[in-house]
């Protein structure tokens, strides 16, 4: 598949998941409780403990827009490039799994339908590899 | 892999490396000061491709649309054919009209500008050693009280600027300024909001132009400024905060003392901690905080886990430039 078509099929297959969600507006609310579940979360928080936070603000806010089936520009190998550092310091199964866990949690907290919680945590899986570097 | 291109030459970005380093790195010469996208000393313009937004933040728009960007942080993911700026910064002349020594290290310089210049208190001007060295200081006056321009500077070991300010300045003489620049001001809007205020050092500069401008702006809610150094020595104002709060019932200020010898009168303890063991619930309240880089970003994370938005977080951390040719340390 080319790049457009990619994107296209992409923005088809997830506008709707998008729109359910709540869309920029239901990303927003949502950035401050999940960034804030990361760096209280011991499994994880030492990840970005030397970190701009704004920067990584920004970054969680454009993970989460992906997440919840928005409009984005990561490709795998951005997953991967982003991450890599990480995995030589250990980045793991484990990590990934208590993101995607932070993620759920989130959402229950914003009261999104389970249904919903399961698509965008299909989509969070879905980068579990590229992350990992496999 | 994405590639600078600068005059005939091209170079290969390292993995994520800035263009000011890549340059740096290769031998080009970059003006920079804070390296952390502030200054806007390292402004460069990319004449084909699309520097990130990241690279853009604080440039006005029209900047921005053509294509300017701060070196210092910016990390494309495409290649960019870059060049400095046609013109350098644009300065503006002030003239010294006073020099006050605080406390034993920070000097208030007042600057008489030439040409009004218009500021928000908390900004900060560039000061001009010469064409190539300049260094950014927060602006402490407001312009509805102060007559001229203020500025705290204090002296660092080795300080080029500083040394300067402290040592060879005088009255009556002439130097360039650029700005103002920068977004940690008090801003209008929510006039009954609580205002946090925490500050290292000469960090005073803009909390004590800010608070005041609040105040001067009709602002109804708390302002609660904590000003922290390891002794009594590194506080200044003291006496003039005081009196502010005598006169302003809804203005608070803590000074704060790090080290062993607290002194009655004053709050024992980092200004960070003092103000969020104050303020434990800072969810509606809007920070500024100005001074220590670690300060800042110690207590960002802190208030912002507390529960403060981030876009109510404000910050001015001084950070040191320490890329001296002359400084064997470096």
């Amino acid at each position: 598949m080319t790049a457009t078509k990619m994107s296209d099929w992409w923005d088809e297959s997830h506008r709707s998941l998008y729109e359910n969600l709540g869309g920029e507006p239901a990303v927003d609310a949502a950035v401050d409780i999940f960034y804030r579940k990361v760096l209280t979360d011991d499994r994880i928080s030492g990840f970005f403990d030397d970190v701009d936070m704004e920067r990584q603000a920004a970054k969680q806010k454009a993970f989460l827009t992906m997440a919840f089936g928005g409009p984005h520009r990561y490709t795998g190998l951005d997953m991967r490039q982003g991450h890599a550092h990480l995995v030589q310091r250990g980045l793991n199964d484990a990590h990934v799994d208590a993101v995607i866990e932070n993620l759920a949690a989130t959402l229950r907290e914003l009261d999104v339908p389970a249904d919903l919680i399961e698509q965008v945590a299909a989509i969070a899986e879905s980068t579990r590899n590229d992350v990992l570097g496999r | 892999m994405a590639h600078i291109r600068y005059r005939q030459q091209h170079f290969a970005l390292a993995a994520d490396e800035t263009v000011l380093d890549c340059l740096t790195r290769n031998g080009v010469a970059v003006p920079s000061s804070c390296r952390s996208g502030a200054c806007q000393t390292c402004l460069m313009r990319a004449s084909t491709g699309t520097p990130p937004e990241r690279a853009q933040r604080g440039l006005k728009d029209s900047q921005k649309a053509q294509n300017f960007f701060l070196a210092c942080v910016c990390r494309p993911d495409t290649s960019l054919t870059v060049l400095l700026p046609d013109h350098p910064a644009e300065t503006t002349p002030v003239t010294v009209r006073g020099l006050e020594l605080l406390n034993d290290e920070v000097m208030r310089v007042v600057l008489e500008c030439h040409s009004p210049i218009d500021y928000r208190p908390g900004q900060f001007i560039r000061l001009f050693f010469d064409r190539t060295l300049c260094r950014s200081y927060s602006i402490a006056s407001v312009p509805a009280r102060d007559r001229h321009l203020h500025l705290h500077v204090r002296r660092l070991a080795r300080g080029r600027l500083s040394g300067w300010i402290h040592d060879q300045l005088r009255p009556g003489h002439t130097v360039e300024i650029a700005g103002p620049t920068g977004d940690c001001f008090y801003a209008p809007g929510r006039p009954e909001q609580g205002l946090l205020l925490i500050g290292t050092g000469s960090g005073l500069a803009p909390l004590y132009g800010i608070a005041r401008d609040a105040l001067q702006q009709g602002h109804t809610g708390p302002i609660r400024l904590f000003h922290g150094s390891r002794d009594r020595r590194g506080l200044y104002l003291v006496e003039e905060l005081r009196d502010l709060a005598q006169e302003s019932p809804q203005f608070e200020y803590t000074p704060c003392i790090s080290g062993p010898q607290v002194p009655p009168g004053y709050a024992a303890g980092r200004p960070s901690d003092v103000a969020l063991r104050d303020t434990p619930d800072p969810r509606s309240w809007r920070l500024f905080l100005c001074g220590h880089p670690d300060m800042v970003a110690a207590t960002r994370r802190k208030a912002y886990l507390a529960g403060a938005a981030m876009k109510d977080i404000h910050a001015d951390a001084f950070s040191i430039d320490s890329h001296t040719p002359e400084d064997p340390a470096a």
